[in-house]
């Protein structure tokens, strides 16, 4: 943000989102938000704001996730099993090819993704996420340009959140509810259709100044704070204070045995969680030609051959790999990037086949011996 | 040899080197300087462990042999060290092959004298074992490593 | 010094030719390479080296540092892309990405004694030291390479070895844990001969490269002879699948072990190792 002073908030009704969305794909950018797909929320191109899930909600607890109706919100359900992550990280990159073989094997580079792309809904959880995603995989000695491609060129329109899911505890973890950064326009859903937009770039406020819109009221501000505040009273929590360390010097704290007796091992975790960015990488080969590729696919410390040297896997127990994710999460992330890889969206809680919740697992390993 | 030069030289053996002088002075009574030449064998398999060989130059190979594999060596043993420890306990008989690979100086022990003088005296006597368990400790140690095969192409 | 970057996707090999091939052991070999733009690395880097059809994986280099014209790798047939590795022909293409990691410090060992004990394989990691340390020998104190083997069959860059022991201003010791009648060495584990290398502990540098057992226990005994485990500095291998940091595999505790490591030294690496299947 180079613009001067605070944003001036003005309100835009529900032309207004279809103009933004118009306008959007009139820069060329594909426009991607939140729709109902498989019973579950996931974000898909759109080209109206009709497309978007309004009078929808969700219902989140342990190992439980469900789309139901209720009220008239467009924005009403918070996240779905995926975040934003999977439009940056894809969970398939190819990244060269071959052509050729012998002395005339010529190595290809994937070629960056031009496609410019604008999010609509992203949440203040996966904004923080992102830029988790960012100190990782744009901002150490060696990044992955596929990523920084389409992350330069990511339009982002966040949604404040003004109801929170069972699972969520982005407000202990100073993530959400509402998004503070790393945003072109940010929307606060207000009763009727109304949505309170603030700018967060210059190109947020050049696009929301050729938008139908009128000049919010102090009432209307007041009543999208107060919306927002209504999101921060959550379920769940967790105390960070020391955490940290706590993990760190606790490798054999009785909990993690316990976890992993309940634990599939399944991954699911780690492929719902919007932080997460291990990859594997893969040799593919063409059955026709020498011609090969190499690719790079998300992966999982929950398996085997996460850690598999020759001799066999590090972590060749459940304990070891749930203790790796859990440490690493609310731990040692710490150490590698400064802050915290886990940013209290809660995805993981539901979407745990046996429910299994990281703020029950890091209150329990807070307490001495369990 | 003077006995004080055994004395000497005993105190500037490693595994000496921590024992009072005057366990060193009774326990020089019963050492003695010994050569032996590359090729000889200090002692055989199920010869009697009367005696302690502490190696003051040279390398002795411990071995075990078997029809059709020749000698086999399970252990190389150099300057600064102590050849076997049967000698201690009971039945006081040799397990392996001792095998000069060089020439030798070893300090040379009767055992019975050794025992002996421990036996009649405890304090010499344990004061003597705590320098003997930590070699034992560190041969046991040594050959569960060894048997742990780090190297093969499996680890 | 900095990676290949003739692309800007650090994961994009260059091509690499193989010039000779030398078979070390049975399933062993070591061959040099040249590519374009190699600017060459520093004793303990590896690189990352591309099969095309079967795979990448990490190799250490174990050539030396003076020579940058060419690049030396020693592999052991282990698993599908060491096993394509060691069947390379000269004259073979592959892909090249590196050189990566945090080397050896050798140079801070400059006017200090220095003790080399490697394991196994682990002695191509640590040739590049061996190399740096003969060229400039009047820049180090006393040296040591205590090396251990499987077997008289299995020991790494023999000649080598025989080179080096001759020289009179450098205490080689190798050992074997399984003897056959023809071998006249030593018999035991490696670790047995620290007590009697020639080197000032306060004023001593290791490095260790092996398996990670043999590593623990030689970091122990060479602390038990008052080295510092400050200098003590060891090689440690872990799932690496990109070498740069990002793909997550090679996490210990903390550390990525690719750009953290792989040289690692036993004060930080200790509390690590006593946590099992970190």
């Amino acid at each position: 943000m180079t613009g001067a002073g605070t944003p001036i908030p003005v309100m835009i009704d529900v032309d207004g989102l279809d103009a933004l969305i118009a306008a959007l794909a009139a820069e060329g950018r594909e426009v991607l938000g939140p729709v109902r797909r498989d019973g579950a929320l996931v974000f898909e191109p759109i080209g109206a704001a009709g497309e978007l899930p309004r009078g929808w909600v969700d219902e989140q607890s342990g190992g439980h996730y469900r789309l139901k109706k209720e009220g008239t919100a467009f924005f009403g359900a918070t996240n779905g099993p995926q975040g934003i992550k999977r439009i940056l990280h894809t969970p398939h990159q190819r990244l060269w090819r071959t052509e050729g073989s012998g002395d005339a094997t010529e190595i290809i580079p994937e070629p960056l993704d031009d496609t410019r792309r604008a999010v609509i809904g992203a949440r203040a959880c996966d904004l923080a996420a992102m830029a988790v995603q960012d100190r990782v995989l744009m901002e150490g000695t060696y990044g992955d340009p596929h990523y920084a491609a389409r992350r330069g060129s990511l339009f982002v329109v966040a949604v404040n959140c003004t109801r929170a899911a069972d699972t969520c505890f982005c407000a202990s973890m100073n993530t959400g509810p509402k998004a503070t950064a790393g945003y072109d326009i940010a929307l606060t859903e207000l009763e009727g259709g109304r949505f309170l937009a603030v700018s967060g770039s210059d190109a947020g406020a050049a696009m929301l100044s050729g938008l139908p819109s009128a000049p919010a009221s102090a009432a209307e501000e007041a009543q999208a704070e107060e919306a927002i505040e209504g999101a921060r009273d959550q379920q769940r929590r967790i105390d960070t204070d020391g955490l940290p360390q706590i993990l760190k010097t606790r490798p054999d704290h009785p909990r993690w045995s316990e976890v992993a007796s309940r634990c599939l091992n399944c991954a699911n975790c780690t492929m719902v969680c919007p932080t997460c960015f291990c990859t594997t990488v893969e040799e593919v080969s063409s059955l026709e030609g020498p011609e090969t590729e190499r690719v790079a696919r998300w992966a999982s410390c929950f398996t085997v051959d996460f850690s598999h040297i020759h001799g066999g896997a590090v972590r060749a127990g459940a304990k070891s790999r749930y203790r790796q994710w859990l440490t690493h999460k609310l731990g040692t992330w710490v150490d590698q990037f400064g802050e915290l890889g886990c940013v209290g969206c809660g995805r993981c809680i539901s979407w745990c086949p046996v429910g299994i919740d990281i703020t029950e697992e890091a209150a329990a390993l807070r307490r001495e011996e369990g | 040899m003077a006995i004080e030069g055994l004395e000497r030289i005993l105190a500037g053996h490693p595994l000496f080197a921590n024992m009072a002088p005057e366990f060193l002075d009774t326990l020089a009574g019963c050492a003695k300087n010994v050569r032996f030449a590359a090729g000889d064998y200090l002692f055989h398999e199920g010869d009697d462990a009367d005696h302690i060989y502490l190696i003051r130059e040279g390398q002795v190979s411990l071995e075990i042999s078997a029809p059709g594999r020749g000698s086999m060596v399970f252990q190389t043993v150099a300057s600064g060290s102590v050849i076997g420890l049967s000698w201690i306990v009971p039945p006081y008989r040799w397990r392996f092959d001792a095998h000069a690979r060089s020439d030798l100086r070893v300090i040379e022990f009767d055992a019975r004298c050794v025992r002996g003088k421990c036996d009649a005296d405890p304090v010499l006597g344990y004061a003597v074992l705590k320098q003997i368990m930590p070699v034992l400790v560190e041969r046991l140690h040594d050959t569960r490593v060894q048997m742990l095969d780090l190297y093969s192409a499996g680890n | 010094m900095q990676a290949i970057d003739s692309h800007t996707d650090p994961m994009v090999p260059v091509i690499a030719k193989v010039t000779r091939v030398t078979r070390d052991l049975s399933d062993v070999v070591t061959f040099e390479m040249e590519a374009e733009g190699w600017r060459g690395f520093a004793p303990g880097q590896f690189n990352m080296l591309s099969v095309f059809g079967v795979g990448e994986i990490p190799i250490s280099i174990s050539g030396p540092q003076s020579d940058s014209s060419k690049i030396i790798h020693t592999i052991r047939d282990v698993g599908p892309v060491s096993h394509a590795l060691a069947s390379l022909r000269t004259g073979a293409v592959l892909g090249l990405r590196g050189p990566y990691g945090t080397p050896w410090p050798v140079e801070a060992a400059k006017g200090r004694d220095v003790v080399v004990v490697a394991g196994g394989l682990g002695l191509a990691p640590v040739r590049p030291i061996l190399y740096e340390l003969m060229e400039n020998r009047g820049d180090y104190g006393k040296v040591t390479l205590l090396y251990g083997a499987r077997s008289p069959g299995d020991i790494l860059f023999a000649e080598e070895l025989r080179q080096w022991r001759s020289r009179l201003d450098m205490g080689v010791e190798v050992t074997v844990d399984r003897a056959d009648p023809s071998w006249h060495g030593h018999v035991g584990v490696v670790t047995a001969h620290l007590r009697g290398a020639d080197f000032d502990p306060k004023a001593t540098t290791a490095f260790i490269c092996g398996p990670e057992i043999m590593m623990r226990f030689t970091a122990n005994g060479l602390v038990d002879l008052g080295v510092a485990p400050g200098d003590i500095h060891l090689s440690m291998e872990r799932n690496m699948q990109c070498g740069i940091g990002l793909c997550g595999h090679c996490q210990l505790g903390p550390h990525f072990v690719c750009k953290d490591g792989p040289v690692f030294d036993w004060a930080v690496i200790k509390p690590l190792m006593r946590v099992k299947e970190l």
